[in-house]
């Protein structure tokens, strides 16, 4: 598939109808999502024939797009209902499988090593301090190939020197940056869009010998 | 929810050690087709639990599976390779609950999708 056609296939989802402001959903935008699983799948190999997992998937837009770049099998993790009925719908009207659970990332808990990539946007941690690197700590223990995750490039130095030291990955490279063009969704934005830079993550988590996770 | 998603999933309950397999319980199971990938259910079979995927397919009403764990050379067999794919990918449990097999709390699946959601004196 090529990257316009993946792009505008996922400009057709839909997206949050009531976004929550204490669960920093934003939607992952078509340019930013079809970019990232694009990447994945033509420079690394991470996404055909794989199983993927995304982590906080909201409305699906990445595992959605991870599908349809031919994984074999994609998993959808959310704490909020209402977005895993949105990303359900997303699915079906895309007739493509992708399976969905409602939990809470930092409690999940998973058995051997079937995930080979995890592909997430997770919330910035804005609102609710250290998400982002709860959701960082756990998808490096759950993945045995990558993780592909978009963070404010305010907290580069931060983000690489947490993931290598403290969360087992074997590497940390920024693949590239990105304009993540939010559009006006909550009151207290006052500016009409608000244009964030975001640095694109490729961590490689380190071999595992244990059988659980 | 298919079953090589419930072979990965854990109790997650503060306290539980022996959390794995969810037991299901299975009221409503739908079968929707995918494409049948040879390789990817190679490299699956040496990474799932057999006996967990073995057990809930007889739940959800697929019989077909070994019990015990099979000889790596059925790989070699269209045959299996056809009954691994259905029971692996295209069994769906759509309405029911997942248990955990220490302490009996029920996960409630509802439009295929596990609540696995925890209670403050879970976590």
């Amino acid at each position: 598939m090529k990257l316009k056609q993946l792009e505008s296939l996922l400009g057709n989802l839909q997206q949050f109808d009531n976004p929550k402001i204490e669960l920093e959903q934003y939607p992952t935008g078509a340019h930013i999502a079809s970019r990232m699983l694009y990447t994945a799948e033509n420079s690394f190999g991470d996404v055909s024939d794989k199983v993927v997992a995304d982590f906080g998937c909201g409305c699906g837009t990445l595992g959605l797009a991870a599908t349809l770049l031919d994984a074999d099998h994609v998993i959808g993790l959310d704490v909020d209902d209402e977005s895993l009925e949105i990303a359900s719908s997303n699915a079906e009207d895309l007739e493509v499988e992708m399976d969905l659970i409602q939990c809470e990332i930092k409690n999940l808990r998973w058995q051997g090593q079937i995930v080979d990539t995890v592909v997430m946007n997770p919330p910035f941690g804005t609102r609710n301090k250290g998400v982002d690197m709860e959701f960082l700590s756990v998808a490096l223990k759950v993945a045995s190939q990558a993780v592909y995750s978009l963070h404010k490039t305010t907290t580069r130095e931060h983000i690489k020197r947490a993931a290598l030291r403290d969360y087992n990955a074997s590497s940390a490279e920024v693949i590239c940056e990105l304009r993540y063009d939010l559009p006006k969704l909550y009151k207290f934005h006052k500016k009409k869009d608000v244009d964030i830079a975001v640095d694109l993550w490729r961590f490689v988590p380190k071999p595992k010998h244990e059988s659980s996770s | 929810m298919r079953l090589l998603t419930h072979n990965m999933l854990s109790s997650n309950i503060k306290g539980v050690i022996n959390g794995f397999p969810l037991r299901i319980e299975a009221e409503r199971v739908v079968v929707k087709q995918v494409d049948f990938n040879p390789d990817f259910l190679k490299n699956m079979f040496s990474k799932i639990d057999w006996k967990a995927l073995a057990d809930a397919s007889k739940i959800m009403g697929y019989a077909e599976l070994p019990d015990e764990v099979p000889d790596p050379s059925v790989l070699d067999s269209d045959e299996f390779l056809r009954k691994f794919h259905h029971a692996l990918l295209e069994l769906h449990l759509e309405e029911g609950a997942l248990v955990c097999p220490e302490t009996g709390r029920r996960f409630p699946v509802n439009k295929g999708i596990p609540n696995m959601l925890l209670h403050e004196d879970e976590v």
